[in-house]
């Protein structure tokens, strides 16, 4: 099993938690109703340690099924060692996106480097399908080196569906990123346009 | 008894029996609640704006600004965190150590400097947003707060000042607290430092753990400091390291308001903003990760003893099982810079994942010990005090997987910065688990420190309880699916594009702001105005302690400071 993209595990996060919920809060008001009754009996037994083992392979398993089946995580844990198809490197000043390419073309299946520097404040980098979902984010960190040279705030992503991809920064800096009347002065429509896969993604 | 004279008398408070104690109690109980009503109607406000302009929105178009919509954002968390939760745990805290440990409050005085600090400070963060629009938001990201472009100096000033004020009665607390524990007055008369040292750490429990492996004699039969004490003064240890770094950021942007306001602006660059983002996530985390699950806690335990009447089950694993949340408190913040590429991957994997899910391990136990003293007392009766309890539970038992979920580097790269982190996670912590864990106490409490006062209504009293249960939740997880779809939570939105989610929220948060206004209906009713007033008049009885043989406060007795 491995989520394609963001919209796949989404999907599955909102079911699995939306079951859990359900349980949980069921199990809680079980419990109030039997705690009233003299002749509640325990339906089972947890045994304690077994409980405790439950807790541990529910948050070591979590990340071990994610790692497993998220492809962006070794991606970006590794992506120093990876050569991307495409690199695009641009800057964010005062609220505005300095070298942003006019549009960014992306073959299905290709891997994209963003690098984004912040001369001021920190921003966010965050891709949205046009149903508003997100595609990825990044936080946009200022800063420089000794040599004056702007940190890096760079992420490796790889397009398995074709879609058109808005821009904005994910990250609050200031009321300045609106105008008055709470116009995004820092969204980019369809800066990323992916093509080439098929319709239920990959090539 | 007519409705004026309940509401000018209530039922049968006297406010002129209470002792100095049980008044510095409610002062601050009263202000909590004074200022969660603004942080729910804050709430609203901000929810109303993200449903955004559509007809029978009955929003004024000025909340839409930006401006303003931060300024709102800025506060709500500084009103509802400190100005109402602090508040309220502080208050609460300051009658139960004297009440558990049969010992007077270390100072009244104090005490009541404590809610006038975090009162003041509240109100002075609130106007420098409301006056001046300053905006950096509670996690002031530099060089955002130093910004001067985009906020005034002055703003900056006053609001840094109210945050400082806040942070130096919550010092005052501290000081109480520790002041009451270490004193060697009452049962802790023969006691040494150190043994109340080792049972507020709870090596006592942890000793008695190994000693039962090794078929020896428990280390202590009777440990120097009751449990829920115990689980105060462990997170206390987090509330006094969070108030340092809080306290140590404000400094840092105090000078470089005021050299700005002087015409010498300092080099904003001179602060590596990585650096200073993961000192101030280790010490806010220590509110989130740490502070709060501790004295939760210990609250279960508490409420747990006091409902079944019984000792805790498993009593030792729980004071050895507080230590380790302790210590895992202090190594999780990096889970807050998953998103941040500069943040080492090590970092990442380990404080971020590895040790923040051990959470789920800390928490889960408090829940079993909990459960299992509740269900070993059965047959209960539902009171409201169990009610809230187990709402709290619940709310726990939400908004601690959703947050070992998002910290993780899969999730956090398509969660971070959603309303999927505020709503599921934080706002289900906060307003039902933590919230309901508050009113169970206040439940257990109101007799305690009213002297018996009769309640005005049950029936509004369970109204309050459903109304807050099924809002809270409801509002939490419309946030959070839209969170899933997409929206961001630091964001401003003007033209509903994440409706019919934002809707749903609202109107569940409407259930909230109700919640509020009934029991605040149901309190006054019982206590009166004249008593309400009454509570801030000077306490004819200076006692500073509840259920014992009347004693000078430590703070004025010779022989304390002998000791």
């Amino acid at each position: 099993m491995t989520f394609s993209n963001s919209a796949e595990l989404l999907s599955f996060h909102w079911v699995a938690y939306s079951i859990y919920a359900a349980m949980i809060i069921s199990v809680v008001a079980w419990f109030g109703y039997n705690l009233t009754r003299k002749e509640a009996k325990s339906v089972f037994r947890i045994p304690f340690y077994w409980y405790m083992a439950f807790l541990v392979a529910g948050g070591v398993g979590h990340h071990i099924f994610t790692y497993n089946t998220i492809p962006w995580v070794s991606q970006d844990i590794d992506r120093h060692n990876i050569k991307a198809d495409a690199t695009y490197e641009f800057e964010i000043e005062n609220h505005k996106w300095i070298g942003l390419p006019e549009k960014v073309v992306v073959q299905c299946g290709q891997t994209i480097k963003f690098d984004v520097h912040s001369r001021d404040l920190v921003y966010g980098f965050g891709l949205f399908r046009q149903d508003g979902s997100m595609v990825m984010q990044m936080q946009v960190n200022p800063g420089t080196d000794v040599n004056g040279i702007l940190d890096s705030n760079d992420i490796l992503w790889t397009f398995n569906h074709n879609g058109s991809f808005d821009l904005t920064s994910t990250e609050y800096s200031g009321p300045d990123q609106y105008t008055e009347d709470g116009k995004d002065l820092m969204l980019v429509k369809n800066l990323v346009q992916v093509v080439g896969c098929n319709k239920g993604g990959e090539k | 008894m007519s409705f004026i004279k309940n509401l000018k008398e209530g039922t049968n408070f006297d406010h002129t029996s209470l002792n100095a104690l049980q008044k510095v109690t409610l002062r601050s109980v009263v202000m909590a609640f004074l200022f969660y009503g603004l942080v729910a109607l804050e709430g609203m406000i901000m929810r109303m704006v993200e449903v955004g302009r559509v007809p029978l929105n009955p929003l004024p178009g000025q909340f839409f600004h930006p401006e303003h919509f931060f300024s709102i954002m800025t506060v709500h968390p500084i009103v509802g965190i400190f100005g109402s939760t602090y508040q309220l745990v502080f208050g609460a805290f300051m009658f139960l150590v004297p009440y558990l440990t049969k010992k007077p409050l270390y100072s009244i005085k104090l005490a009541n400097i404590v809610w006038i600090l975090i009162t003041l400070g509240t109100a002075l963060a609130w106007i420098a947003a409301f006056v001046w629009q300053y905006a950096p938001l509670y996690t002031l990201y530099w060089p955002l707060p130093a910004d001067t472009h985009q906020f005034k100096v002055i703003g900056g000033i006053v609001f840094i000042i109210g945050v400082a004020l806040i942070m130096v009665g919550t010092l005052g607390f501290i000081y109480n607290i520790y002041a009451t524990i270490f004193a060697r007055v009452g049962i802790h008369k023969n006691k040494t430092t150190k043994e109340l040292l080792i049972s507020g750490f709870g090596i006592d429990g942890m000793l008695n753990l190994i000693n039962k492996l090794r078929g020896k004699q428990p280390y202590s039969k009777e440990p120097a400091l009751a449990l829920p004490v115990v689980a105060i003064f462990r997170g206390t240890v987090d509330t006094f390291l969070d108030a340092l770094v809080i306290l140590g950021a404000g400094i840092l942007i105090l000078i470089y308001l005021v050299f700005d306001a002087g015409g010498h602006a300092l080099d904003v660059t001179a602060i590596d903003a990585l650096l200073y983002k993961n000192f101030f996530w280790w010490g806010l985390d220590l509110v989130a990760d740490g502070l709060v699950l501790i004295y939760v806690a210990g609250s279960w335990y508490l409420l747990a003893m006091l409902i079944t009447g019984q000792k805790l089950f498993m009593e030792n694993v729980a004071r050895a099982a507080l230590m380790l949340e302790l210590l895992v408190s202090w190594m999780v913040w990096s889970h807050h810079l998953l998103g941040d590429q500069g943040q080492p991957e090590m970092m990442k994997l380990i404080s971020g994942e590895m040790v923040t899910a051990f959470e789920l391990l800390t928490q889960g136990l408090a829940l079993f010990i909990t459960l299992v003293t509740l269900w070993k007392a059965r047959p209960l009766k539902m009171t409201m005090e169990l009610k809230y309890l187990l709402g709290g539970m619940v709310g726990f038992g939400l908004a601690v997987p959703a947050a070992i979920i998002q910290a993780d580097m899969g999730m956090n790269r398509v969660l971070h910065n959603t309303q999927w982190i505020i709503g599921a996670h934080v706002h289900i912590a906060l307003i039902v688990g933590l919230y309901m864990t508050l009113y169970s106490a206040v439940y257990v409490l109101w007799p305690l420190v009213t002297n018996n006062t009769k309640l005005y209504s049950h029936k509004l009293s369970n109204a309050h309880f459903w109304l807050h249960l099924i809002g809270g939740i409801g509002m939490g997880a419309f946030m959070g699916m839209a969170g899933l779809d997409g929206m961001l939570r630091r964001h401003l939105y003007v033209d509903g594009q994440f409706n019919p989610d934002m809707v749903f929220a609202a109107i569940f948060g409407s259930m909230l702001l109700l919640a509020w206004a009934l029991f605040l209906y149901n309190i006054i009713m019982s206590v009166g105005l004249r008593g309400l007033i009454g509570i801030f008049l000077p306490a004819k009885d200076a006692t500073a302690s509840y259920g014992i043989e009347e004693e000078l406060e430590p703070a004025d007795d010779p022989a304390f400071a002998n000791n």
